[in-house]
């Protein structure tokens, strides 16, 4: 039995790097004042919530008072886009967003598609992009509204946010993005991006679950969806969660030194070696997304005539853990929504797997699982009815 | 999720492949869906199950079930093998989670569907007197299902 193991589930969740970690550990005991209060205590917490703030906000190339806190990345999503429909509500009723969004923003718009708003979901591309045109094309005098992710969960994609968003701006629309697989593993500047809100994760970039951030361009009227004591500028009411924010700050400052290191080439570089081993070595496999325009840490790809969670238990029975868009890990028999709107079938669908990489993962690890794959592929595909 | 004789039948199957001359075919489910599962049975002149092998295309949990069925039935006639039932299957593994349990009657009908393809050759009559199993059902194709399996 291998006692290896090798994590490529970077996309569900990352590790708390050991420095943001000890950033936060402080905060938790010893500096424990709730940066609401006016002692000593509490300016503690309150200037440690600052400095995280800047660090998050420089991150982007935005300023720290654009810098909402939230308690998770779909809480920032919702904040942008049910904060800013309900903030119209009366006048203007139309909400635009993508097929393959994630479920947080995708189920928030089905929502308010429920309770008195106009939804248009548009279609993806083969890869999983959204086309400038279609967003053109989909704008109406009344429309409040887009979100398009920045960069797709499942297969990597990245959109031509650019694009999209100015043509936002040129229509006079708002325009959100939902970032919280781009943050901290690609460059991302506010100040050259047509972006009025953008959403990150802290817990995707080596820093602690529990705690997103929504970027907020000056101006932008939103109402909130916590009510309560008006924290983050109102916009997000309960007491600040201290450590995770600092965790957040933290992440940020090791993401800015990650770039500086090189570290997305590293990675591209390991995700081509395993994207071009995988269909190389597994006959009737092939890479799902965008090839280039694409997250520097995320493989995905297909197998076909077998299903995803066979070969995610068996690859874990190895050491290796990834994830599948397969059905069958709950009660729906579909498939991931991603690959379906991407124009996929279901049995292909069915075969998904994603391998995403990270800061530990080595090239002895790629060498690893692409030994482990193929003979999982094999095995599987000898019980499997449908023969190559 | 899964226990550890459920992950044994899953990783280590038993009756994994095809029988030339089987005299009792039977394949079920829906590529769409996710599983389907194709039973060969050789029966002898006393209706005896005297050989039984399977292939699935679906998660641990049809794959499992498909070969725990497949041994659980071996040895018995064919009346008695159509007794058994998925939680029959979902039991002798120690149970399976509860949205796994759909998975287990792909087991029941894929066997009862070869026992159906069995009578049927030896009577001319048509399987549709014995199970519908493989009718198609038509459900509209959905781009935004009520789960997603990927966590993020």
């Amino acid at each position: 039995m291998d006692k290896r193991r090798i994590y490529l589930d970077n996309s569900a969740t990352t590790a708390t790097a050991v420095e943001v970690r000890d950033a936060m550990l402080p905060y938790f005991h010893e500096a424990m004042g709730n940066p609401n209060s006016l002692h000593s205590w509490g300016r503690e917490s309150r200037k440690a919530v600052d400095e995280a703030r800047e660090s998050v906000a420089s991150l982007i190339g935005a300023s720290a008072g654009d810098i909402i806190f939230t308690g998770s990345g779909s809480a920032a999503d919702n904040l942008a886009v049910k904060g800013a429909a309900w903030s119209a509500r009366g006048g203007k009723k139309h909400v635009i967003t993508s097929a393959v969004e994630h479920h947080a923003v995708l189920r928030t718009v089905q929502w308010l598609g429920k309770n008195g708003f106009d939804v248009t979901i548009l279609p993806v591309d083969e890869y999983g992009a959204v086309s400038p045109e279609a967003l053109e094309g989909a704008i109406r005098p009344d429309t409040i509204l887009a979100s398009v992710m920045y960069a797709n969960n499942e297969v990597g994609t990245i959109n031509p946010i650019a694009k999209l968003g100015g043509i936002c701006k040129t229509k006079g629309i708002l325009f959100h993005t939902d970032a919280v697989q781009a943050a901290g593993h690609i460059p991302l500047d506010v100040r050259e991006l047509p972006v009025d809100m953008l959403t990150m994760s802290a817990h995707k970039m080596y820093g602690p679950k529990g705690i997103g951030a929504l970027y907020l361009r000056k101006g932008v009227k939103l109402t909130p969806v916590l009510h309560g004591g008006g924290q983050e500028f109102g916009l997000a009411s309960g007491t600040e969660n201290v450590p995770g924010i600092v965790g957040f700050g933290a992440a940020a400052r090791l993401a800015e030194k990650l770039f500086a290191a090189g570290e997305a080439e590293r990675l591209t570089k390991l995700r081509e070696k395993l994207l071009d081993g995988i269909v190389e070595r597994i006959p009737d496999s092939f890479v799902t997304g965008h090839r280039t325009e694409r997250l520097p840490f995320l493989a995905s790809v297909c197998v076909r005539r077998i299903e995803g969670e066979g070969m995610v238990l068996r690859l874990d029975f190895v050491g290796v853990g990834v994830s599948s868009g397969s059905a069958c890990t709950s009660g729906s028999l579909d498939p991931s929504h991603v690959l379906l709107a991407m124009g996929l079938d279901h049995a292909t669908s069915h075969g998904s797997v994603r391998l995403s990489l990270g800061r530990e993962t080595s090239e002895d690890d790629i060498d690893y699982v692409l030994g482990k794959f193929p003979p999982i592929v094999e095995t599987l595909r000898k019980m499997s009815p449908y023969k190559g | 999720m899964y226990n550890d004789k459920v992950v044994d039948y899953f990783m280590n199957p038993r009756n994994v492949g095809s029988i030339d001359g089987a005299n009792g075919v039977g394949e079920v489910g829906n590529p769409k869906c996710g599983d389907v599962m194709k039973v060969y049975l050789d029966i002898d002149g006393n209706d005896v199950i005297r050989d039984v092998k399977f292939e699935t295309f679906g998660c641990a949990a049809a794959i499992a079930t498909s070969s725990m069925a497949t041994e659980l039935v071996k040895g018995l006639t064919v009346d008695e093998a159509m007794k058994l039932t998925n939680k029959d299957v979902a039991n002798e593994l120690g149970g399976l989670p509860p949205q796994k349990l759909h998975c287990s009657l792909l087991a029941e009908e894929a066997l009862h569907a070869a026992i159906a393809d069995y009578k049927n050759r030896k009577s001319g009559a048509s399987c549709a007197e014995y199970c519908n199993a493989c009718v198609p059902d038509d459900e509209e194709d959905s781009y935004v299902p009520e789960n997603s399996r990927v966590s993020d």
